[in-house]
């Protein structure tokens, strides 16, 4: 990467790029594919395009997708005490809270595991379905990727299998339990989203987002 | 080295694309673009203090309730992981210490100590104080654990008069002291640690 000191002239405007951290300025860095490009002062990965990576982030999206879906409607957790069985999807879970004082803390935890992970997910195979097939871009899809990358703090499935974990212990002496097929699918989720985020180049996406775009 | 700021200009957010300073849009993206160069860190002191003063209620009042056939009991956060002790759960005892207790009060210290660190600048410092800034952006969210425990034990613990579990107050202040540290990390530019360190010109 090379840094610059004037501003270069391009028929788009100043083809110049700042760290996000640290405000150093780029001049638009040309990387190939499979290498990456660091940020000289902070070490901020600015680039790492690979190939094939638009396929690849669509098929792991499409498939935490699928995965969801089965988290969303399977049962999650299997419990009996005292002669009670009791099958509990996430569906059923969010509807117990339908009423009373707790109805945000169902909102929230809804929108935290299930809305959120669900529309980042929509969001980037909107936008990168056209890309991969060198189209245009669909309609808007400046602003979905850009709401896909704000969300993704906010989707939090990896913590709330933790939380599951640590209810298992908490609940154990009221009750047996026993971990249903949505867990695992679940689980399964939030692998495949690991992978799908680190193969993810955004530097790439924007880039290919503006130039086919004109 | 230049920064984007000595050149006069504005980095987008979202995606770095430089501008000069004055453009509404991103030309890349077509995020709006900052007016000024860095972000201000109002916002940071306003999430940061809503942040604390939510979280004080979030450990008095309860968590949980539990009703069984023999008797009814609250817990508070605290109250809660002293329980999963005296079961011997040490390790998910420890868990939960430290998402709810330890996370959130490491937290606020960070961003206050991030925020004024920045009146006294020390180049020598620039890298541990990134360090900080981005482990407290990444381990933030995991403060989330208890909000989700409660969620889960109250939905799958309605057995009537066997076992009831109830989310209490706590549960919801909690998930607003959460949310609102997370907010002040976002808002918090980390450019600002890197000013110390820029390159007279
Ligand atoms: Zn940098
Ligand atoms: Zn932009």
């Amino acid at each position: 990467m090379v840094q610059t000191e004037e501003r270069p002239e391009k028929a788009t405007g100043n083809a110049l790029y700042a760290c996000p951290v640290c405000d150093t300025l780029y001049k638009e860095p040309e990387v190939p594919e499979n290498s990456i490009a660091l940020c000289h002062r902070c070490g901020h990965v600015i680039a790492a395009p690979r190939s094939d990576a638009f396929a690849r982030v669509l098929a792991l999206a499409m498939t935490s997708a699928v995965l969801m879906t089965a988290a969303i409607f399977f049962p999650f957790i299997d419990l009996q005490a005292g002669g009670i069985h009791n099958r509990t999807s996430i569906l059923d879970a969010i509807q117990v809270f339908s009423s009373g004082l707790m109805v945000p803390l169902a909102v929230v935890v809804a929108l935290l595991i299930v809305l959120i992970p669900f529309l980042r997910l929509l969001a980037i195979i909107y936008t990168l379905l056209p890309l991969m097939r060198d189209r245009k871009p669909y309609a808007h899809a400046k602003a979905a990727f850009r709401l896909a990358e704000r969300l993704r703090p906010w989707s939090m499935a990896e913590i709330f299998i933790v939380g599951v974990a640590v209810a298992l212990v908490k609940v154990g002496g009221l009750a047996t339990l026993n971990l249903g097929p949505a867990f695992w699918a679940m689980s399964g989720f939030v692998v495949v989203t690991v992978l799908q985020d680190t193969s993810m180049c955004r530097h790439t996406i924007w880039n290919s987002l503006e130039a086919t775009d004109q | 080295m230049t920064t984007a700021r000595q050149a006069g200009l504005v980095a987008c957010v979202t995606c770095g694309r430089v501008d000069r300073r004055g453009a509404e849009e991103c030309a890349r993206c077509g995020d709006t673009l900052p007016h000024q160069s860095r972000r201000s860190l109002q916002t940071v002191w306003a999430w940061l203090f809503a942040g604390i003063v939510i979280y004080i209620p979030a450990n008095t009042y309860p968590m949980l309730r539990t009703s069984t056939l023999l008797d009814k009991s609250e817990s508070t956060i605290i109250g809660g992981a002293i329980e999963l002790l005296h079961y011997g759960s040490y390790g998910v005892a420890f868990i939960v210490f430290f998402a709810s207790i330890v996370i959130p009060i490491g937290k606020f210290i960070a961003i206050g100590y991030l925020a004024l660190s920045l009146r006294r600048a020390r180049p020598d410092r620039v890298h541990q104080r990134h360090l900080l800034y981005e482990v407290v952006e990444f381990i933030g969210r995991w403060s989330m654990i208890d909000v989700f425990v409660v969620a889960i034990l109250s939905a799958l613990v309605q057995l009537g008069s066997v076992a009831t579990i109830n989310p209490g107050i706590a549960a919801v202040s909690f998930l607003l002291s959460v949310a609102f540290t997370m907010l002040a990390a976002q808002s918090f530019d980390p450019k600002l640690i890197w000013d110390a360190d820029e390159e007279p010109q």
